[in-house]
């Protein structure tokens, strides 16, 4: 169709009053559009390209090594520690994020009076829209110094005494660690997390659901049956964005998180992510520790953009299916 | 299959209805308690900003530079920083994100490519920023070995283009092509049709969208820290490091000095209520239409 308005117009050549118009508005147009596809690529090069002295020097053995010492005499690069701490702080976060932003989620389309959604809906537009180092800020002077005095020490004295899940809860009481970075993360993506599952509930068309209530289902029944089935690709797919988000989150982390280099049982111990790690050293490095720290930034790459490329395809079902 | 099973027999047994109401009863609770928890975490991390930030918020804040420790200072430097950074950035990315927009609309409607990039547009909405920061800092302040206001400015120009491109397209779908034949009926060119017609048609969205993407890049920190770096005296040297607010605050907020620490809750405290009264701002230009 495009191709057939184009030539239309070329075929009159400038007898067409708008044609150097067209010819520039439109090219200018495609060119930028086509700039973000280039630009895509052009980060994947520019990582792999900076990433390339450290996959020579260490191999693919960089991802499953346990080292980082920047110490010239020692000088030793392996992702396994940030990218567990990575893996570990996500995961952490979409466990206690998941079945409260549902919960939110639920209460907003189906049990809320319709006086308050407005406002709380726009609480949480706003709340998702607060800058991530102010999380971050509150993690380190709010959040840690209550984890360091009550949580940590009444989860050791309690789960920690448990034969096997007790080995994720040893050690002496930092108060920063993954488990704090964890939980920071949680409420940071939070109200993202209710904010897309909203608007997924609201695809939901209205006849289905008071069917649902008309035949005399409780609000339980009727999400559980009707909108959460219908639903569940998009539900779905904002898990995934959310968690892309998690993994990639940087400021909210990096004060929390402890900066250590050593993978430990324990979620109460220091760890690092690959995010907190760019955010603390990639301004004063060089050489091979610079080269070490961008073969971290594309493993972030491959990982955040795996998980959100599989995200939107599902969000995109949900939109073509219901429109 | 449950609900079929449930509803038959919830007509005629009471203790199943009992037992329907009682797990509502719970659900709706874990609901309601799910909401009151996130908005009380929430409301405590934005009281606790204000508490914090509100005692150092005074007019000094925006003449002096930023102190060494122990002494007094404000975040005048950081504040001129953020506001040339962020400005260069949007106007950057306005104008590519704005055209971009319109092709995935006006023209490539419907064609594989625009699908594509459509696709890749959504994937970067939501890219983790510091990759951003890691990419600017590889091809901008590498290669003219130093870091610049104008590679922060870039930074955060690829944060908001994708924003923009989205915002665009949406609103740009909204408008009905009765309004464009109507405009080709009278002999209007293309690039008129778009301008004057579909332009003016999907303003107030474009609008909201572009000052989504400044409330959007005014708090980013990460990709900030490698491309603008920093600078302890005011400067308008874009060509040169540049000190901006959110950078200031992770410095300052993660020193052991009180001072210090002071001066960041109180630059917290400015960057998130310009964060929020954009959006506010924002969202009462976006069309009714909408949600």
């Amino acid at each position: 169709m495009t191709q057939t308005v184009i030539a239309a117009n070329h075929s009159k050549g400038g007898a067409h009053p708008g044609w150097l118009g067209n010819l520039l508005f439109g090219g200018a147009a495609r060119v930028f559009a086509l700039l973000v596809l280039v630009l895509l690529l052009a980060v994947m090069v520019a990582l792999i390209v900076g990433a390339a002295p450290a996959f020579r020097e260490y191999g693919f053995a960089f991802v499953w090594t346990e080292a980082w010492n920047p110490n010239p005499e020692h000088e030793r690069y392996g992702a396994l520690a940030p990218l567990y701490g990575t893996l570990v702080t996500s995961f952490i976060a979409m466990i206690l994020g998941v079945p409260i932003s549902l919960g939110i989620a639920i209460f907003l389309t189906e049990l809320c009076p319709d006086y308050l959604k407005r406002a709380i809906s726009t609480a949480v537009e706003l709340l998702a829209a607060v800058p991530s180092i102010i999380y971050g800020m509150w993690g380190l002077f709010v959040l840690a110094p209550l984890m360091q005095k009550y949580i940590e020490p009444a989860l050791i004295g309690s789960v920690g005494r448990i034969p096997l899940a007790g080995a994720l809860f040893q050690g002496p009481p930092y108060g920063i660690g993954l488990l704090t970075a964890g939980l920071i993360l949680s409420a940071m993506v939070l109200p993202y997390m209710v904010s897309i599952m909203r608007d997924v509930f609201e695809t939901v068309p209205p006849q289905l659901r008071e069917s649902a209530y008309g035949l005399g289902a409780t609000t339980w029944e009727v999400v559980r049956n009707v909108v959460l089935p219908y639903s569940r690709v998009g539900v779905i797919g904002a898990f995934m964005l959310a968690l892309g988000r998690a993994l990639g989150e940087t400021m909210a982390v990096t004060f929390v998180v402890g900066n250590s280099y050593h993978i430990v049982t324990s979620i109460l111990a220091p760890g690092a992510t690959i995010s907190a790690s760019l955010a603390n050293e990639f301004a004063e490095a060089d050489g091979l520790q610079l080269s070490s720290l961008l073969a971290l930034g594309f493993l972030l790459f491959l990982l955040t953009f795996s998980v959100i490329g599989v995200a939107r395809l599902m969000l995109m079902r949900l939109e073509r299916q219901y429109g | 299959m449950t609900a079929t099973r449930t509803t038959q027999a919830g007509f005629t047994n009471p203790s199943v209805i009992r037992r329907r109401k009682r797990v509502n009863r719970i659900v709706r609770f874990l609901s309601v308690g799910a909401t009151v928890a996130g908005l009380f975490l929430l409301t405590w991390i934005l009281a606790y900003l204000t508490y914090k930030g509100v005692n150092t918020l005074s007019f000094s804040l925006f003449r002096l530079d930023t102190p060494p420790p122990g002494s007094a200072g404000g975040l005048a430097n950081a504040i001129i920083g953020s506001l040339l950074v962020t400005g260069f950035g949007i106007l950057m990315a306005t104008p590519i994100g704005i055209l971009a927009g319109t092709f995935l609309i006006e023209y490539g409607r419907g064609t594989k490519i625009a699908e594509i990039i459509r696709f890749v547009n959504d994937m970067l909405v939501s890219a983790p920023s510091i990759i951003i920061g890691l990419f600017v800092y590889q091809t901008v302040v590498a290669p003219l070995h130093h870091f610049s206001g104008w590679a922060g400015a870039i930074a955060l120009a690829m944060i908001a283009l994708p924003i923009i491109v989205r915002t665009t397209q949406d609103m740009l779908q909204l408008v009905p092509d009765a309004l464009r034949e109507a405009a080709y009926a009278l002999g209007a060119p293309k690039w008129r049709v778009i301008v004057v017609v579909s332009y003016r048609a999907a303003f107030q969205g474009m609008l909201t969208g572009v000052l989504l993407a400044v409330a959007r890049i005014s708090g980013e920190t990460a990709p900030l820290l490698f491309t603008a770096l920093s600078n302890p005296s005011s400067s308008t040297n874009m060509s040169q490091p540049m000190a901006t607010l959110p950078v200031v605050i992770y410095k300052f907020a993660g020193a052991p000095y009180a001072d210090w620490q002071n001066l960041a809750w109180a630059g917290a405290l400015l960057i998130t209520f310009s964060v929020l009264i954009l959006n506010i701002v924002a969202r009462s230009f976006a069309p009714r239409t909408r949600n």
